[in-house]
C-alpha cells in the first residue's frame, strides 16, 4: 500500500505562468519607411521607439514619416498603378494570394510582434488577429479576377491611389482589412499604421517583399496625427480611415469639395441587449467577449448593456462572477485574458470617464487584479445604476468597461438602443428567432449579432450607420468602395 | 558500368482518396503520339465505377459541412502541389502533343493551375453570388442559399488531357460536391499523374475519384447510377451525350452538356453557368416579429 | 404537465468549453494538475468478461498506481458491476479508495423499478460506498419528467448511507437543452453526483455537455445551498482532455469543487496517460506504455 500524500482536502490549483516565447522572432533595430518597394530613411520625418504598453520598454526603433515622405510614397503609388490595374485580374490575385500565404506561414511570428507593440493578448492575436488577416487577403484575392460579379454588370475601374490609416487596436488586421480590397480592384495604396502600433504592418511590408509585389503597390508610412493628415491632404484618390469618430470628422472636412472618394469606420457605443428569454449563461459569455475582449479596445464594443429587467439581478451577479475569472496581465502569457491598454494616454481618458461616471452617480466594481508595476493597465469594471444620460452612457470609453442599463419591454429596449450618435453594432440575445429579426429590423446599427457578439469573417460587410461612419468592409460590399462604378 | 535501370510506375485508379487497381484486373495499353508503348494503365469496370460513387458520397457530407474558405485553402494547395510537379506533368502531356508540344504542354499545365486558382476563389462567393434576401410582402424574413447538388459525375474529354479534367472538376469542387470522374480515354496518364497530386495536397479522400478505362463502358455506368446527383458531359459526343441525357431522365439528374475547355478563359468565363449546374438553391422563411 | 426546458445555446456553449480549452497547463501546473486528476479517477471495469483475478489487480493500481514515484496518490474509487463488489471491496479494505458499483439495470436501465431498487439494495449490502444508477431514458424521452424524478428518490433512499451517482446519458437525451433539464431533475431529485454517461454510448463527456452539467451545478447551489459534484465519464482518456475537464470545472465551480468529493472522471485507459504525462514533466522525456503496468 502506498503511503502517499493524497489531496483529499481542498487544495488551490492555479496555472502557472505559460510564456509565448519571442526569441524566435526576428526584428530589425530600425526601420525605414517602406516606399517604391524598399525600406528607406525619411526625408524629413524622424525616429523614434514603439513602446511595449506592458512593460514600457521599446521593442524596435521606426521612423514616421514627415510631409515630404508621403509625398514621395504618394508619387511611388502613383507611378504604380497604372501598371497594377492593367494586370489581369488573375495574375493581381495570386499576389493577394501568395501575400495570404505568407501571413500563415509568419503566423506565430505575427502574433508575438502584434502582442508586444499593442498589448493584447497573444491568444486573441494568435487565434484571431493573425488568421482573420491572411483570411482577408485569402478572400479578396479570390475577388480579383471576378470583379463583374461583385458589382453585377456594371462597368468598374479602380479609384487609383488610396491612403488608408489604420488604428492601434488590431493593426495587422485593419491593415488587411484596408489593403486587401484595395489591392484587388486595382488600386495602389500609402498606408499609415498608428502611431503606437507599427510593427507588424513593417512585417507586412517584408511580406510584400517576399511576395514580389511590385514597387510602390504598397507603402508604408507610419507615423502620428501630422503624418495622417498629410495623407489625406495629398494627391490620393480615395481616403479609408478607421478610427476615432472626432478624427473621422475632421478628415471629412478636411476633404470637403475636393472629389475625393472617402470612407470611415468610426466610434460606437454598441448596445448588447439581453432578453429575458435568452440562453443566460451563453449571454454572459457574449457580454464579456463584446467588452472586455481586446481589452475593450474594439470600435464596436458592447459598452451598453441593456437588459430585460425581469433577469437584470441574476445577469448583472452572473456577469460579476464572470468577469472575477478575467486574468489580466503579461500580453505573452497564454493565459491571459486581458492585456494592457495601449498607451498612457488611452489610460488617462478611460480613468477620466470611470471617474465621471462614478461622480455622475453611477455605482462602480472594478475585478481586484495583482496588476505589474510597469505598464498601462486597467481593471474590467462594471458599473450599474446606470443613467442613459450619464456620460459612461453616452460618450465612447474604448476600454474595459461595461455600462449597464435595464428595459422593461422590446419597443424600449429599441428605442433606448437607438438612442445615440453612434451605429456601429448591437447584439440581440433571445432565444426566440422572430424576436431576434424583427429587434434587427428595428435596430439603427450597421452589424447585428444575435445570440454572439463579437463575430467578424472576410465575407461578412462590416460599418456603421450615423456617427460610426460610412462604408462597408468585407463581402461584396467591401468591393465598391475601392472602385468607380458606371 | 552498366547503366542504371529505372523503376517503372504502376498506374493506379484514385478511388477514395487511395491508389486501387481496377477490381477487374483488366487493364489497357497507354499509347503516345505515335502509338508508342507508354505504360499500362487500368481498365476501370462497373465495379469500380460503384465503388468510386460510394466513396464520393461518404465524403459528401463532410465535404459540404467544411468552411468555403476552408475549401478554398484545399482548393489553393491543390494548385501548389499542382505547381510544383508542373515538369512532370507537362511531360505527360508532352507524350500527347508529340515532338513540338513541349511549349503548348507548359502553357496547359499553367493554365489548369490558374484554374484552380480562379476556382478556389469562388468558394466563398458564391452565396453573395447565387443567393441572397428575398423581400417577400409579408413579415417573414425570407432567404436563399446555394447549395452543393451532392455527387456530381464527369466525362472528361480526351484533349485537352489535364486542363479538360480540371476545367470540369474544379467548379463542381468549388460549390461544395464531390466527383467521380470518366479521365480521358486516349490520354490517360497525366490525370493519373494528376490523381498523384491530389494525393499529397490536402484533398480528402473520396472527394475526387479518377477512373481510367473505356468512356464507352464507364460513362453509360455513371450516368446510370441511380446516386449520383448530376452529370457534366465535356467528351464532346453527341450519342454518348444523349444516352446520358436519357440515363438522367430516370432520376431527374441535373445534365450539363459543354464543349471542352482548350484555354484558361474558356474554363473560367461561364463560371457562373459551371457553378450553377451543379448547385441547389435553398430558400427559407422565418417570422419578424415580438 | 407540460415540460419547459430551458434555454442552452448550443453554438455559445461549445465556444465556451472549447476557449477554456485552451488555458496553457505547463510545468508545476501540469505535474500538480495531474496528481489532482489522478486523485479524482473512479478507476472502470464494466465488461462481460471481469472476473475477481481481473479486479483485484485493477484494486492494487488503484491503491497505488505508480510505486516508482510515490507522490502519485491513490484513486478516488474503482466502480465494477455489482457481481464484483465483494472482491474490490474486501482488496480495498483499509485503503481509503471507494468501492464504486453501477446499479439499476445499467447501461440501459431497461427493467422494472422494483430490480431497480433490489439490486441496489443487495449491491450496497455487499459492500459498495457509493452507487452509479442510470435515469430512465426511456420515462425521459416520453416526458415523463415525474417518473425519471421519482425513480431517482427511490433509489437514494435504496442506498441509504451509500452516496448516489445519476448518470443522465448525455448522448442519449437530444440536446443541450435536455442535458440541462435532467441535470436539474437529479438534483431536484436528491442526487449527490450528476454524471455525465455510461461509457457504453455513442459521445461521453465531451466539453461542451460537461460545461452544461457544471453551469446547471452551479445555478442548482446558488438557489438551494446543497452542493452536488459532477463525474465525467466517457472519452476523457488523455491528460489534456482530463486537464482540460479540471479547467472547466475550476472556472465554473471555483477551487471549491477540485477535490475528489465533487469532481471524479470515470476512466480506465486514462490513468497510465496520466502517470506518463507526469514522468514527462519530471524527467522532460516523452514516454511508451510499456513502463506503466496494464493493471
Amino acid at each position: 500500500m502506498a503511503a502517499t500524500d493524497t489531496p483529499r482536502t481542498r487544495i488551490t490549483w492555479d496555472y502557472a505562468p505559460a510564456p509565448e516565447s519571442p526569441d524566435h522572432v526576428r526584428l530589425r533595430d530600425s526601420y525605414g519607411l517602406f516606399i517604391g518597394g524598399a525600406f528607406v530613411d525619411p526625408r524629413d520625418g524622424q525616429r523614434v521607439p514603439s513602446i511595449n504598453p506592458a512593460t514600457e520598454e521599446p521593442v524596435a526603433e521606426v521612423a514616421f514619416g514627415g510631409a515630404q515622405d508621403v509625398a514621395a510614397a504618394v508619387e511611388a503609388a502613383r507611378a504604380a498603378q497604372p501598371r497594377w490595374a492593367a494586370l489581369p485580374g488573375r495574375e493581381r490575385a495570386k499576389y493577394v494570394f501568395r501575400i495570404a500565404r505568407l501571413i500563415q506561414e509568419r503566423a506565430r511570428e505575427l502574433a508575438i510582434v502584434e502582442s508586444l507593440d499593442g498589448g493584447k493578448p497573444i491568444r486573441e492575436s494568435r487565434d484571431v488577429d493573425i488568421p482573420l488577416a491572411a483570411a482577408h487577403f485569402f478572400h479578396y484575392a479570390g475577388w480579383a479576377d471576378k470583379l463583374r460579379y461583385g458589382v453585377a454588370g456594371r462597368e468598374t475601374a479602380p479609384y487609383g491611389v488610396v491612403g488608408q490609416v489604420v488604428p492601434w487596436n488590431f493593426p495587422l488586421l485593419m491593415a488587411a482589412w484596408k489593403l486587401a480590397p484595395a489591392l484587388a480592384c486595382g488600386n495602389t495604396s500609402v498606408l499609415k499604421p498608428a502611431e503606437t502600433t507599427p510593427l507588424t504592418a513593417l512585417l507586412l511590408a517584408e511580406i510584400c517583399q517576399e511576395a514580389e509585389l511590385p514597387d510602390g503597390v504598397v507603402n508604408i508610412v507610419p507615423g502620428d496625427g501630422t503624418t495622417g493628415a498629410a495623407v489625406v491632404r495629398s494627391d490620393v484618390d480615395k481616403v479609408a480611415f478607421t478610427g476615432s469618430t472626432a478624427v473621422g470628422k475632421d478628415i471629412q472636412a478636411a476633404l470637403a469639395g475636393r472629389g475625393v472618394g472617402l470612407t470611415l469606420e468610426l466610434g460606437g457605443k454598441s448596445a448588447n441587449v439581453i432578453f429575458e428569454d435568452a440562453a443566460l449563461d451563453q449571454a454572459v459569455e457574449g457580454i464579456v467577449q463584446g467588452i472586455f475582449f481586446n481589452q475593450g479596445h474594439v470600435c464596436c464594443a458592447g459598452s451598453r448593456l441593456l437588459i430585460q429587467e425581469s433577469v437584470a439581478d441574476e445577469v448583472t451577479a452572473k456577469l460579476w462572477d464572470r468577469m472575477r475569472l478575467l486574468r489580466v496581465g503579461d500580453p505573452l502569457d497564454k493565459n491571459t485574458d486581458v492585456g494592457a491598454i495601449n498607451s498612457a494616454e488611452q489610460l488617462e481618458r478611460i480613468e477620466a470617464l470611470v471617474e465621471a461616471g462614478v461622480e455622475e452617480g453611477a455605482v462602480r466594481r472594478s475585478v481586484a487584479c495583482d496588476l505589474p508595476e510597469r505598464g498601462w493597465w486597467f481593471a474590467p469594471t462594471i458599473f450599474t445604476e446606470v443613467a442613459p444620460a450619464h456620460r459612461i452612457a453616452v460618450e465612447e470609453i474604448f476600454g474595459p468597461v461595461v455600462s449597464v442599463l435595464t428595459f422593461r419591454t422590446q419597443a424600449e429596449a429599441i428605442e433606448n438602443a437607438n438612442n445615440s450618435r453612434y451605429g456601429l453594432a448591437a447584439g440581440i440575445w433571445t432565444d426566440k428567432g422572430s424576436k431576434a429579426f424583427e429587434v434587427a429590423r428595428a435596430l439603427k446599427a450597421g452589424v447585428i449579432w444575435q445570440n454572439t457578439y463579437n463575430k467578424f469573417d472576410p465575407t461578412a460587410a462590416f460599418g456603421g450607420y450615423k456617427e460610426s461612419g460610412f462604408g462597408r468592409e468585407g463581402g461584396a460590399a467591401g468591393l465598391r468602395p475601392y472602385l468607380r462604378v458606371s | 558500368m552498366s547503366p542504371r535501370l529505372n523503376v517503372r510506375k504502376t498506374y493506379k485508379l484514385y478511388v477514395g482518396g487511395a491508389f486501387v487497381r481496377s477490381e477487374s484486373g483488366r487493364y489497357d495499353r497507354a499509347l503516345g503520339a505515335d502509338d508508342e508503348h507508354l505504360a499500362n494503365i487500368p481498365r476501370a469496370s462497373r465495379k469500380d465505377v460503384r465503388d468510386a460513387m460510394a466513396a464520393a458520397r461518404k465524403a459528401a457530407g463532410p465535404w459540404a459541412a467544411r468552411t468555403a474558405y476552408n475549401r478554398g485553402q484545399i482548393l489553393y494547395r491543390a494548385a501548389e502541389a499542382l505547381e510544383s510537379r508542373g515538369d512532370e506533368l507537362a511531360a505527360r502531356v508532352g507524350e500527347a502533343r508529340g515532338s513540338d508540344g513541349a511549349a503548348s504542354a507548359a502553357a496547359e499545365i499553367a493554365a489548369a493551375v490558374d484554374v484552380l486558382v480562379h476556382y478556389a476563389g469562388w468558394t466563398d462567393k458564391l452565396p453573395a453570388v447565387l443567393g441572397g434576401v428575398n423581400p417577400v410582402a409579408m413579415p417573414y424574413l425570407s432567404f436563399s442559399l446555394p447549395e452543393p447538388t451532392g455527387v456530381v459525375g464527369v466525362i472528361a474529354p480526351d484533349e485537352p488531357p489535364l486542363l479538360g479534367l480540371v476545367a470540369e472538376l474544379a467548379p463542381a469542387l468549388a460549390a461544395g460536391n464531390t466527383v467521380v470522374a470518366v479521365i480521358s480515354e486516349r490520354w490517360p496518364l497525366p490525370a493519373l499523374d494528376f490523381a498523384e497530386v491530389l494525393g499529397v495536397s490536402d484533398v480528402p479522400g473520396g472527394v475526387i475519384n479518377l477512373l481510367s478505362g473505356r468512356r464507352a463502358e464507364l460513362a453509360p455506368a455513371l450516368g446510370a447510377h441511380r446516386d449520383l446527383n448530376a452529370i457534366v458531359d465535356a467528351a464532346g459526343d453527341p450519342e454518348l451525350s444523349a444516352d446520358l441525357d436519357r440515363l438522367a431522365a430516370e432520376t431527374v439528374k441535373r445534365a450539363r452538356h459543354a464543349p471542352a475547355a482548350t484555354s484558361y478563359e474558356a474554363a473560367t468565363d461561364d463560371a457562373l453557368a459551371r457553378l450553377e449546374a451543379v448547385t441547389e438553391l435553398k430558400t427559407a422563411w422565418h417570422p419578424v416579429g415580438a | 404537465m407540460i415540460r419547459r426546458l430551458p434555454h442552452v445555446d448550443h453554438v455559445g456553449i461549445e465556444e465556451r468549453a472549447a476557449w477554456l480549452g485552451k488555458r496553457s497547463i505547463k510545468t508545476s501546473a501540469k505535474a500538480e494538475g495531474i496528481r489532482l486528476a489522478v486523485s479524482m479517477v473512479d478507476l472502470t471495469t464494466l465488461e462481460g468478461q471481469d472476473t475477481p483475478g481481473k479486479v483485484r489487480q485493477l484494486s492494487a493500481k488503484a491503491v497505488c498506481p505508480a510505486p516508482d514515484m510515490p507522490e502519485i496518490p491513490s484513486v478516488a474509487a474503482v466502480c465494477v458491476y455489482p457481481a464484483l463488489v465483494p472482491t474490490v471491496h474486501a482488496a480495498l479494505e483499509g485503503s481509503g479508495v471507494k468501492t464504486a458499483a453501477v446499479s439499476t439495470g445499467f447501461p440501459a436501465g431497461q427493467t422494472s423499478l422494483s430490480i431497480k431498487l433490489r439490486e441496489t439494495e443487495e449491491t450496497v449490502a455487499a459492500g459498495a460506498d457509493e452507487i452509479d444508477m442510470v435515469i430512465s431514458r426511456e420515462a425521459f424521452l416520453a416526458g415523463d419528467d415525474a417518473r425519471v424524478m421519482e425513480e431517482i428518490v427511490r433509489v437514494k433512499e435504496a442506498c441509504g448511507e451509500a452516496h448516489l451517482k445519476v448518470i443522465i446519458e448525455t448522448a442519449e437525451l437530444g440536446s443541450y437543452d435536455h442535458v440541462r433539464h435532467a441535470s436539474m431533475l437529479a438534483m431536484e431529485a436528491g442526487a449527490d453526483f450528476i454524471k455525465t454517461s455510461t461509457g457504453k454510448a455513442a459521445s461521453g463527456a465531451t466539453p461542451g455537455v460537461t460545461l452544461v452539467m457544471l453551469e446547471a451545478i452551479r445555478d442548482y447551489v446558488e438557489r438551494t445551498g446543497r452542493p452536488v459534484g459532477m463525474k465525467a465519464a466517457g472519452g476523457v482518456s488523455t491528460s489534456k482532455a482530463a486537464l482540460h475537464r479540471l479547467v472547466l470545472v475550476k472556472e465554473t465551480l471555483g477551487d471549491d469543487w477540485l477535490t475528489p468529493d465533487r469532481f471524479r472522471i470515470g476512466a480506465s485507459s486514462l490513468l497510465n496517460d496520466l502517470l506518463m504525462q507526469y514522468a514527462k514533466t519530471k524527467d522532460g522525456r516523452y514516454g511508451r506504455s510499456e513502463d506503466y503496468s496494464k493493471e
